[in-house]
């Protein structure tokens, strides 16, 4: 979709939300929903960054680790790419305890979350990185650099550029994903949903409060992506980049 | 030991039973995702009237978490008369939310078909359907096939959501089986190393389609 | 033949000389750049095959010949872009890519390659100019990462080279708000900056359109003009190689076929395969 028509759909989404909040049907279940979207918020920020983290170094791992760090990487990339993040999510939150490290939910839900996503995030990086053209490695060479000094001032400059889109779609993918932290009793917004729907069995209602809650969330997160990319590519151009 | 070894066969039947749902909800969903979502794509070309509505029905279902959609079509369905069992309501919502990706994939398809072979058919007076069906999505659905692959594996690994609206799927019965045993360590992990491997194999299978389809185009 | 066709061995780590005087004699007229028996495979496609050229101090050195005959592959292989399968590449006296250790040849250590690398600068037919930095960062970067300048020397460094390629006022421009011809001279700056003492030009001008060839090419004039530097350049202007080289190389299956000042080089060449190389280049033009 074009940016208008996202900026279109969020304030679209925004005023209904605004309006539902001033009806009498919804406006018990407003604060709830928003408390549990703190939440949400919360661990999708935190996880989005510690997500970051985990990709940025295995995919140098894998790149450019010795062999068995580089063996690591790839390990835990097709370990979490290749099961599910509902069986992740249980298996720390159900299994670990019984090898004796027994966290606490929220980190479990952060924990699951930002390796789930990091693995996808490494892939990425790894091609962005793998897309910048081999003649930036040449002329890095041909001013006598070594290969750190070429990766971290030439290289990955140009490569956090061409990953901003593809890490948009992960950080809604994540977004969504953090419903299921829900399952292990975290608080959030698909927990209070739940909750509130149990007791008031007002289905439509509060679906219908959620969804708009999640896609506002998602719609401004496109929106901040899409404004980093713009900035990024333009800053080439004009402005300063670091 | 951690590990048993013999709680871990006696698990086994019956999460390879749970396999065979998990397998054939994966199917059912694709079947759903890959013919709605080359619906959808072909729709929204048809003109603005179709594509504004399509594009932001796409938008939200693709902006909201599917746990919820499903929550949703479980508990607000009935309410309208319908009533559906678990599996029926989760392969739907599966299948529909994975349609919008499978919409994006298949319009990136279309797109790259040369405007000549539209020309090309008009010049022969094909109506829009004969189009479609012969010139354009022939040549369309090929390059794609790789793309839509990784959807198959991606709502495969979607599938563990179906024990939230009771279908007793892979993840669902590991859960029961470890809280009647209070031993989770088996039943989860083998759950685990089945989606790693059936993972791994499918993407295995994915590359050698995709090489297949790149030597078809290239020789 | 070529003239370089029997290299001595130079006064160098890997062959000790004789005695004192006989170094201090081969020092003075020790080529800057040598080749000894190079040899470059691609799979089974030997693209360089045992190749032997000299270029002395301060020559400037063209390398001509037929799409495919290895030109890249020379500069490349003296930027240690390229790995050699055999023979050895001197530079300044130094073996490029092996030391002598306890008596031995072995490959050498990336402090090594750093070191002699440091001799060599290099200018690529795509510019390779870095997309992220101005023009003046583009000349600031290497010389502060790898040559430990402070920002000032630096900054001081790269304002004059820029100005020296015509370029003052477009320092704080980026990459991609450059001419081909804009973006080709700060790489020459670029390189410059490093102060290097073998320039390495690869078909410089061929990514360019034919109306900013020559503002590149009067850089690379005036280069000749002010510096002592060698020069090693591939090009296919056959008029600017004729004007501007001491000495013309033609190249043809991995080898040297002919190679001569550029009077008698283009007068009057003496292998059949340098006549038809020129007939078909000059007819070309
Ligand atoms: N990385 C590589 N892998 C395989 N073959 C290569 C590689 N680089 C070069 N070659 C081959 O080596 C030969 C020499 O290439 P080179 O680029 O040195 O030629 P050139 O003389 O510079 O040609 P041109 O005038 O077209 O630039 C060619 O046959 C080329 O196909
Ligand atoms: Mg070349």
């Amino acid at each position: 979709m074009g940016a208008r028509s996202i900026i279109g759909m969020l304030v679209g989404a925004i005023g209904l939300l605004a309006w539902f909040s001033t009806l009498e049907r919804f406006r018990a279940f407003m604060p709830v929903l928003l408390h549990g979207a703190e939440t949400t918020l919360r661990i999708t920020a935190i996880a989005s960054v510690l997500a970051f983290a985990f990709a940025i170094i295995a995919a140098l791992a894998r790149l450019y680790g010795l062999l068995p760090i580089r063996w690591l990487a790839r390990v835990y990339i097709e370990m979490f790419r290749g099961t599910s993040l509902l069986v992740q999510l249980f298996w720390l939150y159900f299994v670990l305890p019984e090898f004796g490290m027994s966290l606490a939910p929220f980190t479990v839900a952060v924990l699951a979350l930002s390796l789930n996503t990091g693995a996808y995030g490494a892939e990425v990086v790894r091609a962005a990185i793998e897309a910048v053209p081999s003649g930036q490695w040449e002329a890095s060479t041909a001013v006598n650099m070594t290969r750190t000094q070429a990766l971290r001032r030439i290289i990955l400059p140009q490569a956090l550029i061409l990953m901003i889109p593809p890490w948009g779609n992960l950080f809604i993918e994540l977004l969504k994903a953090t419903a299921l932290v829900s399952l292990i009793t975290i608080p959030d917004l698909t927990f209070r949903a739940l909750e509130l729907n149990s007791i008031t069995l007002k289905t439509i209602d509060i679906f219908t409060l959620v969804l708009l809650i999640y896609l506002t969330i998602s719609l401004m997160l496109t929106i901040i992506m899409r404004g980093l990319e713009g900035a990024a590519s333009r800053g080439l151009a004009r402005g300063r980049v670091h | 030991m951690l590990w048993e070894w013999s709680y871990a066969l006696e698990v086994l039947p019956p999460l390879l039973r749970a396999a065979a749902i998990t397998v054939e909800a994966t199917l059912l969903s694709f079947a759903i995702a890959a013919s709605l979502g080359l619906a959808l794509a072909v729709l929204r070309m048809l003109g603005p009237m179709f594509a504004w509505p399509l594009s932001i029905f796409i938008e939200f279902v693709r902006s909201t978490p599917l746990l919820i959609q499903m929550f949703f079509l479980y508990f607000v369905l009935p309410q309208f008369g319908v009533t559906l069992d678990g599996l029926t309501v989760g392969v739907l919502t599966i299948g529909v939310h994975y349609a919008t990706f499978c919409a994006e994939v298949y319009r990136t398809g279309l797109e790259n078909i040369p405007r000549g072979q539209w020309e090309a058919a008009v010049a022969l007076n094909l109506g829009v359907f004969t189009t479609f069906k012969d010139v354009i999505l022939p040549q369309a659905i090929p390059p794609v096939v790789p793309a839509l692959g990784n959807y198959l594996i991606g709502i495969f690994k979607a599938t563990p959501l179906l024990s939230v609206v009771a279908v007793l799927e892979l993840m669902g019965t590991a859960k029961i089986l470890g809280s009647e045993s209070y031993r989770y360590v088996e039943p989860i992990t083998l759950v685990g190393l089945f989606f790693l491997i059936m993972s791994l194999v499918s993407a295995t299978a994915i590359r050698a389609v995709e090489r297949m389809l790149n030597r078809r185009t290239v020789g | 033949m070529t003239p370089n066709a029997q290299p001595t061995a130079p006064c160098t780590p890997v062959s000790k000389p004789r005695d004192a005087a006989d170094c201090a004699v081969t020092a003075m007229v020790e080529p800057m750049v040598r080749f000894q028996g190079v040899v470059k495979r691609f799979g089974a496609h030997t693209v360089i095959d045992g190749l032997d050229l000299a270029i002395a101090r301060g020559e400037k050195l063209a390398l001509i010949g037929p799409s495919g005959s290895g030109k890249t592959t020379v500069l490349r292989m003296l930027m240690t872009l390229e790995r050699l399968d055999a023979g050895v590449i001197w530079v300044d006296g130094e073996p490029l890519t092996q030391v002598q250790r306890h008596g031995k040849t072995v490959p050498a250590d990336s402090a090594h390659l750093r070191r002699v690398r440091g001799k060599i600068g290099m200018v690529f037919q795509q510019f390779n100019l870095f997309p992220h930095m101005t023009a003046l960062k583009n000349c600031m970067e290497a010389p502060i990462t790898v040559l430990g300048l402070s920002r000032r020397e630096a900054e001081e460094r790269a304002v004059d080279l820029l100005a020296m390629v015509g370029l003052a006022d477009k320092k704080h421009h980026y990459p991609n708000q450059l001419s081909g011809g804009q973006q080709q001279r700060v790489a020459i700056a670029r390189a410059l900056a490093m102060r290097p003492k073998v320039m390495l030009f690869d078909e410089v001008t061929s990514a360019l359109d034919p109306e900013l060839v020559g503002e590149v090419l009067n850089v690379i004039r005036k280069l000749g003009a002010e510096h002592d530097l060698t020069m090693l350049m591939v090009t296919h202007q056959m008029g600017f190689a004729k004007e501007f080289a001491d000495r013309i190389a033609l190249f043809h299956g991995g080898k040297i076929e002919e190679d001569g000042p550029p009077a008698t080089f283009f007068t009057n060449p003496r292998s059949e395969r340098t006549r038809q190389f020129l007939r078909a280049v000059l007819e070309g033009t």
